[in-house]
């Protein structure tokens, strides 16, 4: 009952998108307030029964309702409640529906703080949003239906796949999902402002906040998965390339290129086409990244159950908006009329700069992701990209990136000169220099990752710092926490960049692998620490059975750690999982994997020490809080208010 | 059948248990086990999901490893072990895909982007250098309110 409730409200939701795309749009164009306004309690009501649908889901999968298809394809009794509730979204069709949930969270939130909007703008972004929620749900109900039920119900379920059940799944995909989702906000925008026929100042201002919140939620779910593949995966890998984490990664950059390129149009009223252009790209490419995942082109170890049919569905989706959406651009882009005039040499030309980088970066990311597609098409032959070829054809450009930041984040507007934006460098300079050195001196005959990674990072933090104290100028502390909070977020997330390029150089290249046979009891030496196994017993859990070993990590004589590696057999779907133990410290992780017991008594033991690891996500962290302190800012807050207080002064956009 | 299904899974896999390179694998040589790594790492297991052989669990994996091992103990450079992998599986198993014939394109994508995109960008910052600052089409009281937002 409760499951067709669900199901009816979604179809629901799906009519009232369908009028929320025409209705306000018809409004909009013929100017009748009425019909405009009438998206905002359309926008409402369709996250209203959204919700209630995937509520609905939940309860079916928290009760263990078997006689849903996708309840007993995917979960189990014995199944911990966490995981019970994360796993409405660990398969395909009900993370469509978080999806949508999520398309449709972001449409009521457009409604509910657009007060500020000019209407037939707003008129036109969330008809713009309905549509898309409009093509989902279509998929949802057609191709994915969730609440499909099964005419005789079995007793158990099938339960999730091993590798699901964990805490990052309750975390990694919402947040990747608010930030795919959250681009598509830019992308109404761009669409919206392409049928307007008028972007400026104004428009990215609105539009900033939304590709900014859309940005910190894909950091924060990139790094989380790119945490929980670490620990989970058994080899302490950070990044594989795996065309789904590229799919993810895409996005990232250009909503980073589209931050960066919306500060100029606010600013200085220029790069209006291009950036209009980025924001349908960075939804177009979030619409490719579900298109890789679902339709099974890319094999991946991501890959749900995949689906030509789905995959046609979804390639239409794609084809319709990023089509549309770039069609729509090449009739009206030539409207948009740069204002601004400047050199070359300034912080405009910086930005066009860090435009170009990412843009480029995303692209190899892509061409090489879509590479083994196109060979297999027009060669027939059947090749592999992987993490080698995107080693070295992607890291030199965000080399490239890293060396021009600071300085291009320093230069004024308008016109600069290197010599005068180099100067407050000096010290930044000098200070990634001495760390280069350091790094060279401790690390000898390794690999230049190293000393590169390290400098730059430090480059990075330092010429951020070099920054804050440029703008505050002599007077000291009372005025440095007075700066703009888009200063602030700007330093952090910029030293974040430099952290994560720290932990990603010195993991690289200092980290120290040791495999062997371990006995119980005999210690052995590993990069300076003594490591014993000490134990090895059989634990059941509440729907596995695990072989845990107690190893005890010590340096100088003194314990350091007590670890308790892991070893999982899940017997309903067969699946063994390796839950390595990880002793996290600021500046190393030790890292221990217990693997099989061997013929003359021994364990397969696998110890790392992973210098710096935490650094790659602490860095992340950083990004995010920067992004998150920069939307704080008062102008966005402020900016609202006085409109409202002055609604007259509408062309003043 | 299902059952059935599930116990050969299992037997298949279990002696496998996540865990990639086995300690018996390991070459007493460091310098040529470094080089064996080096050498797994760029070469794709055939039947997994985009895992090279050094992570993957699964059997042929292993063979694979030790195929690497065997070829480097008896001499073989890095190029010729990978070539014989090559020349047995295809080059589905190369992650590093070769840099000749139309795979030149793919290496190639990226430093050409580049060039491009610095072209049109340096052009388009020319022209911005070299124009007029077009008048203004706001009225004194919007560019009013504009400079109190702005300053905000």
């Amino acid at each position: 009952m409760i499951a067709e409730l669900g199901h009816f409200a979604l179809i629901l939701a799906f009519a009232v998108s369908l009028y929320q795309m025409t209705v306000p749009m018809i409004g909009a164009a013929k100017g009748w307030p009425g019909w405009m306004d009438s998206a905002r309690p359309a926008a409402m009501a369709q996250f209203l029964l959204t919700g209630v649908s995937f509520a609905a889901l939940t309860v079916a999968f928290v009760t263990s309702d078997f006689s849903l298809k996708l309840v007993y394809e995917n979960s189990h009794t014995a199944k911990p409640m966490l995981y019970k509730i994360s796993g409405v979204w660990g398969n395909h069709e009900g993370s469509m529906l978080l999806w949508v949930l999520i398309l449709a969270l972001f449409g009521a939130a457009a409604a509910a703080f657009g007060g500020n909007l000019p209407p037939s703008l707003r008129a036109r972004v969330l008809g713009v949003q309905a549509s898309i929620g409009a093509a989902f749900y279509a998929f949802i109900i057609f191709t994915s239906n969730p609440f499909l039920r099964l005419a005789n119900p079995p007793f158990d379920g099938r339960d999730l796949n091993p590798l699901l059940q964990d805490p990052g799944l309750a975390f990694h995909p919402p947040f990747l999902y608010l930030g795919y989702v959250g681009l598509s906000m830019a992308f109404s925008f761009a669409i919206a402002a392409l049928i307007e026929g008028r972007v400026d100042a104004a428009w990215a201002r609105w539009v900033r906040p939304w590709t900014l919140a859309a940005w910190m939620f894909l950091t924060i779910g990139i790094a989380l998965g790119s945490w929980w593949a670490y620990y989970e995966l058994g080899w302490g890998g950070f990044w594989f390339w795996d065309p789904v984490e590229n799919a993810s990664f895409m996005p990232w950059l250009l909503a980073a290129a589209l931050l960066h390129s919306a500060i100029v149009v606010e600013k200085r009223e220029s790069l209006k086409s291009w950036t209009i252009l980025l924001a349908i790209m960075a939804f177009g490419f979030s619409m490719i990244g579900t298109f890789i995942v679902r339709s099974g082109v890319i094999t991946s170890v991501h890959s749900f159950a995949s689906d030509p049919a789905r995959g046609v569905f979804i390639l239409a989706i794609l084809a319709v908006f990023a089509g549309g959406g770039l069609t729509l651009f090449a009739v009206r882009a030539g409207e948009m009329t740069a204002k601004g005039v400047f050199q070359p040499v300034s912080r405009e030309g910086a930005l066009v700069l860090n435009n170009a980088l990412l843009a480029v970066s995303a692209f190899v990311v892509f061409i090489g992701t879509m590479w083994p597609l196109f060979a297999e098409m027009m060669w027939d032959r059947k090749l592999s990209v992987g993490a080698p070829f995107f080693n070295q054809a992607f890291t030199p450009f965000m080399i490239a990136l890293a060396l021009v930041l600071p300085i291009g984040a320093i230069m004024p507007w308008k016109r600069a000169t290197l010599s005068r934006a180099l100067r407050p460098l000096r010290g930044a300079l000098l200070f990634a220099l001495a760390v280069m050195m350091l790094v060279f001196a401790v690390s000898t005959g390794r690999s230049a990752i190293a000393v590169i990674g390290a400098g730059l990072g430090a480059w990075l933090i330092a010429g951020s710092v070099a920054e804050l104290m440029l703008r505050t100028g002599r007077s000291g502390w009372s005025r440095i926490l007075r700066l703009p909070r888009a200063d602030w977020g700007k330093a952090v997330a910029h030293s974040g960049l430099g952290v994560t390029f720290i932990g990603v150089g010195l993991l690289t290249a200092w980290q120290t692998e040791d495999v062997r046979v371990a006995r119980i009891g005999e210690p052995f030496d590993m990069s300076g620490y003594q490591i014993t196994l000490t134990d090895v017993s059989e634990v059941q859990g509440p729907n596995y059975v695990s072989t845990m070993a107690t190893m005890d990590v010590a340096r100088h004589g003194r314990t350091v750690a007590t670890l308790y590696p892991e070893k999982r057999v899940y017997p309903v779907q067969a699946m063994p999982t390796t839950e390595a133990a990880i002793d996290n410290g600021i500046f190393r992780d030790i890292y221990l994997v217990i693997g099989d017991e061997q013929a003359d008594g021994g364990w397969a033991v696998r110890s790392y020490i992973k210098p710096f690891a935490n650094w790659i996500w602490a860095g992340s962290i950083l990004m995010a809080l920067g992004g998150l302190i920069s939307l704080s800012d008062r102008r966005y807050r402020v900016a609202a208010g006085a409109r409202r207080a002055q609604p007259a002064s509408v062309a003043a956009e | 059948m299902r059952a059935l299904f599930l116990a050969i899974l299992l037997l298949v896999t279990l002696p496998f248990a996540a865990f990639a390179v086995q300690p018996d694998e390991v070459l007493d040589n460091a310098a040529l086990e470094a080089r064996a790594r080096q050498i797994s790492q760029k070469l794709r297991c055939p039947v997994c999901q985009g895992e090279n052989i050094d992570e993957s669990n699964a059997a042929i994996s292993r063979d694979l490893r030790l195929y690497v091992r065997e070829r480097l103990v008896a001499g073989d450079s890095d190029t010729e072990v990978i070539d014989a992998v090559v020349s047995r599986f295809g080059e589905f198993v190369l992650f590093e895909p070769r840099a000749r014939g139309g795979n030149l394109l793919l290496w190639l994508a990226g430093p050409l982007m580049a060039l491009v995109a610095l072209l049109v960008a340096w052009r388009f910052l020319r022209g911005r250098a070299g124009l007029q600052s077009p008048p203004s089409d706001l009225s004194d009281a919007e560019k009013d309110r504009l400079r109190q937002i702005m300053r905000d």
